[in-house]
């Protein structure tokens, strides 16, 4: 019985994120505001991130929100600011004295969810698996070793060669982002 | 979970598509390639779970190629954006004959 109510849980909150998934990425084509449109972007980017736990890619899970939610959307952010492409009066979805109430009751149950299960002990049945998954996360190559082995191993060049497209990258965004001065024109 | 997961990539990645063929103004567009490069990453971490974990080095690469293309693009937008002063793609035509 523990193993079908796990993969029920299971089921249940992988077709949740999916859905939340889907929803945000059609809120974030339909938004006008770049900065919107960018929030919801972040949205589908956590989902992922929980499905990526989910699928037992932890690692990619935890690049994902630092290296993509928390990296690159910064990037986008920052060029709408420095442009001023923001549409102030358009930036927000929940308008009004009922959006901040909105607002405030899903942050008040977020925080509330936080601090319920910091300190939950969960029933047998929905973690028939977890000594068996703390074993593999503990154990000498934690869940970091399947995804290092080959990447240092048969992919070591093609890693090597991300450090070169990423200083490619750097200079080519400053060389062609500066700002040109008239005296230099030939 | 495996059929489901590729069909949340595949739909995502449409929706990126529908984003960059609807969408006139650069940044969003950016945005969109971003949406449909994490769908395809979604692929490769569910494949992964199928083939072993060189689907999730792949999913690597993908995002440094993802911050790189970020980094350069942005730049060009704002390089275009000092010529125009607008990024709507509309307005982008100068190569137009």
């Amino acid at each position: 019985m523990g193993n079908e109510f796990h993969s029920l849980f299971y089921s249940f909150h992988f077709y949740l994120f999916g859905l939340i998934a889907i929803a945000s990425a059609l809120l974030f084509v339909t938004r006008k505001s770049p900065v919107a449109a960018a929030m919801w972007l972040v949205n589908v980017m956590f989902c992922l991130a929980a499905l990526y736990v989910m699928l037992d890619a932890q690692f990619i899970g935890a690049i994902q929100v630092i290296v993509y939610a928390g990296a690159i959307m910064v990037v986008f952010l920052f060029v709408v600011m420095l442009l001023n492409l923001g549409y102030g009066d358009a930036i927000t979805d929940l308008r009004g004295n009922a959006g901040r109430l909105t607002a405030g009751f899903v942050g008040l149950a977020l925080l509330a969810e936080v601090m319920v299960l910091a300190r939950a002990e969960f029933p047998a049945q929905l973690t028939p698996k977890a000594a068996a998954a703390a074993a593999r996360i503990d154990g000498p190559a934690g869940v970091i070793g399947p995804v290092a082995a080959p990447l240092f191993k048969e992919y070591l060049l093609a890693f090597e060669l991300t450090s070169i497209l990423l200083l490619t990258a750097i200079v080519g965004a400053v060389v062609i982002g500066k700002k040109r001065n008239p005296s230099d024109a030939r | 979970m495996l059929a489901e997961s590729l069909a949340l990539s595949a739909l995502l990645f449409t929706i990126g598509v529908i984003g960059v063929l609807t969408r006139r103004n650069a940044i969003i567009l950016f945005m969109c390639v971003e949406l449909m490069l994490n769908a395809v990453n979604l692929s490769f971490v569910a494949l992964s779970k199928l083939y072993g974990a060189t689907g999730q080095v792949f999913v690597v690469f993908v995002m440094t190629v993802a911050a790189a293309e970020a980094a350069v693009g942005l730049a060009i937008i704002i390089a275009i954006f000092r010529h125009r002063q607008s990024v709507n793609l509309d307005d982008i035509n100068l190569l137009k004959g």
